[in-house]
């Protein structure tokens, strides 16, 4: 690339590097929630994208009433609107839970099909009451625009929001699945049911928190993605192809793996990208990941069980 | 009917069309009583003594809801207004509504329902290029008649279609050459979603700006369909600094196009950018505050200010409720039903081939469409303005440019 200053390559090459960890930090946001079902239950929550629609709607909902009622609140209502979607998803996600998925245990196929029938419903729910256009929520001023380190580098503010709050949740993740008491008891039942159950684990309960969390970081994800994209019923069957690939190239019992894959995915895409067209980028990342997994099926890192 | 009796009713037609606020059934109802049904019906249609059955043909779920929700909420509103006004051929119209659920094969095959079983006389649907391939085959199989309403990539021209929004040559053109002498513009960067809409007008874009305007493309992109993240696109465009973004992304890639385009520090006080995807629909999503300065070109815009749209966006707000926007499709969509009326009075007939025959005279007229005075070319597509507007906060965009009357021109020469 002739006939660019040294100072252009430096800033360009910065912020393509951000451009990688925003779209790493968007993946992986998405494909948590997704993972700790998955990896944890075995239950494939082909709605999963419509707990993501249910945060950005809520986000939407909130913005709504915080711009008629209390405009002054503008700058903070963001904040809450995260809270709010994670409480809202899981919740719906704690009852579907306690109404559905807990009949279909022994059956996983069948939550697949289930699952994927209550995101078709979910939908329908979302084009009734918020109607078929896509919509998007005012954001507070500091979201929007760039932090500029210096002139020629524009890094984009809601990037680098997307990319703590990713590093947040997953933190908060990790915490409660290997350091708290709680998470204690979903490794072992996840590992021996019977067992557990024999210890004094209400397993049943730890079945419905842990759809419910998942469910729960699903509408974080969807409120976040309102800075980068807008709502619509369909919105969460836009972000499932990608939720998979990552769980599934990242191994499916494995928290590590879903953050490893999210980030080789990440980079690949976003560096070749820079170099190719877009469509070709994304057709070249498929196809490396459908050798690799034609290589190892069971992904990345899998975590070595008696079976 | 003989000739005279013919003129007699088209010029009263023309008349009416001239001065539709006028309305009245009472005007037409008892002086031109309706012809007889087997004088105006010969090949079968759906038409009796009194009543005419049309389809509607839009996706009312699925992923294009979105955009054809504002299509047929616009051809409802054209036909309720002819109903009151008396009908066609003093027959009301009647619809019969399918859903095309954003999938290519249903539109086929709900076609087929309504050129078949229904009978309809005509029908106004489809919105994707795709959705309209898929439904022609049928429509030319069965004679039925379709009225198009979306801006296209053009290289068609179907016996049995009439294109209401514009062919490509006549969107794009006249916005380049506009971008050109305005901005003094002499490099571009093109982008667009991957599919054909974008790469066939992007293709002439490209002729148009090397060959005629003497610039350079110093980039083309193609994004996926439905894809979000931008960030290596938008690093390319900063390292290539062209005068002008050329852009036609569509769907939910839009929203994140210009909001990331914002959060990047690309804004309509540094970059001038135009592009020919975003309508008053896509903003309600995108929000105008990321938009603010852009150029659309199109041509149609909610803000035009003239009678004509005054009124439309008026009884459109009536019909559908005061939050509703109006985009360059809507305002296309509402042309179909008064076109169809305009060519069906002038032929004294619903039959497909007389009514295509009488479209086809060069001669068909709205001097009341919100756009303002559009006319049907021999070649099935409308002549019609080409509008550059710039986006401002609140979702409406002011125009800067207005070209005179575009001839459409499906098969551009030397562009292909």
């Amino acid at each position: 690339m002739g006939g660019f200053s040294y100072e252009e390559l430096q800033a360009i090459l910065v912020m393509q590097g951000f451009a990688g960890l925003s779209l790493f930090s968007v993946l992986l946001l998405m494909a948590l929630g997704l993972a700790i079902i998955f990896g944890q239950m075995g239950v494939i929550n082909m709605a999963h994208g419509e707990f993501m629609a249910v945060g950005a709607y809520t986000t939407y909902m909130l913005s709504t009433i915080t711009e008629t009622y209390v405009p002054g609140f503008m700058n903070y209502y963001f904040v809450f609107s995260i809270i709010a979607a994670f409480l809202v998803a899981g919740v719906i996600g704690y009852f579907l839970e306690f109404s559905l998925i807990r009949h279909l245990y022994k059956r996983p196929l069948d939550t697949l099909l289930a699952t994927w029938g209550v995101s078709l419903i979910m939908q329908q729910i979302f084009r009734s009451v918020f109607g078929a256009r896509e919509v998007s929520p005012t954001l507070p001023e500091w979201l929007m625009g760039s932090y500029q380190p210096t002139d020629t580098i524009d890094i984009p503010l809601n990037g680098l929001f997307v990319l703590g709050l990713t590093a947040f949740v997953t933190g908060a993740v990790f915490y409660l699945m290997f350091k708290s008491r709680w998470g204690l008891r979903v490794r072992a039942t996840t590992q021996n049911r019977l067992m557990s159950g024999a210890v004094g684990i209400n397993t049943k309960m730890v079945d419905r928190l842990t759809f419910a969390l998942g469910c729960g970081i699903a509408g974080i994800a969807g409120a976040a993605f309102t800075t980068i994209a807008s709502t619509g019923p369909t919105t969460g069957s836009l972000y499932i192809v990608d939720t998979f690939m990552v769980v599934v190239f990242g191994g499916a019992a494995s928290l590590f793996g879903t953050i490893a894959s999210a980030f080789s995915i990440a980079q690949a895409q976003s560096i070749m990208e820079f170099f190719l067209s877009g469509s070709m980028a994304k057709v070249l990342t498929l196809l490396t990941i459908v050798v690799i997994l034609m290589l190892r099926p069971e992904g990345l890192f899998s975590i070595k069980i008696r079976k | 009917m003989n000739t005279q009796a013919t003129e007699g009713l088209w010029r009263h037609a023309r008349k009416l069309l001239v001065a539709m606020s006028l309305g009245g059934s009472l005007a037409i109802g008892p002086v031109h009583a309706a012809p007889p049904t087997a004088d105006v019906n010969t090949t079968g249609l759906a038409v009796t003594d009194s009543t005419v059955k049309v389809g509607i043909l839009h996706s009312l779920t699925g992923t294009m809801a979105i955009s054809e929700t504002g299509a047929q909420e616009a051809e409802k509103l054209a036909i309720q207004q002819i109903n009151d006004m008396g009908g066609i051929l003093g027959r009301k119209i009647e619809i019969i509504q399918e859903d095309g659920a954003s999938d290519w094969p249903t539109f086929a095959e709900k076609s087929r329902k309504l050129l078949v079983n229904d009978k309809v006389a005509a029908v106004f649907g489809c919105w994707t290029s795709a959705s309209r391939k898929a439904a022609l085959p049928v429509f030319e199989k069965e004679n039925g008649l379709l009225y198009y309403p979306t801006f296209y990539e053009g290289l068609e021209q179907s016996h049995n279609v009439i294109y209401t929004g514009q062919e490509a040559t006549q969107q794009i053109l006249a916005g380049l050459d506009w971008v050109a002498k305005e901005k003094g513009a002499k490099t571009f960067y093109l982008i667009g979603s991957d599919y054909i809409w974008p790469r066939t007008s992007m293709k002439i874009a490209r002729k148009h700006i090397e060959n005629v305007l003497g610039g350079t493309v110093v980039g083309e992109e193609y994004k996926p369909l439905g894809d979000t993240s931008f960030g290596s696109v938008i690093n390319k465009i900063r390292l290539r600094k062209p005068d002008v973004i050329y852009a036609a992304v569509v769907g939910g890639s839009n929203v994140a196009w210009f909001k990331q385009l914002k959060a990047a520090g690309i804004t309509g006080q540094k970059q001038t950018l135009l592009t020919i995807s975003v309508t008053e629909d896509e903003v309600l999503g995108i929000g105008g505050e990321n938009l603010e300065g852009f150029y659309s070109v199109m041509k149609y815009f909610q803000s035009l200010d003239n009678e004509n749209n005054v009124a439309f966006v008026k009884a459109f707000k009536e019909m559908h409720g005061k939050d509703s926007v109006i985009g360059d499709v809507t305002q296309a969509a509402y042309l179909g039903p008064w076109l169809w009326k305009a060519a069906v009075e002038k032929a004294g007939s619903f039959d497909v081939d007389k009514v295509v025959a009488a479209s086809e005279q060069g001669d068909i007229e709205l001097h009341t469409a919100p756009e303002g005075y559009v006319k049907l070319h021999p070649n099935h597509h409308l002549w019609s303005k080409t509008r550059v507007a710039q986006w401002s906060k609140d979702g409406q965009a002011k125009v800067v440019f207005e070209s005179d009357l575009i001839e459409p021109n499906p098969f551009p020469e030397g562009y292909q």
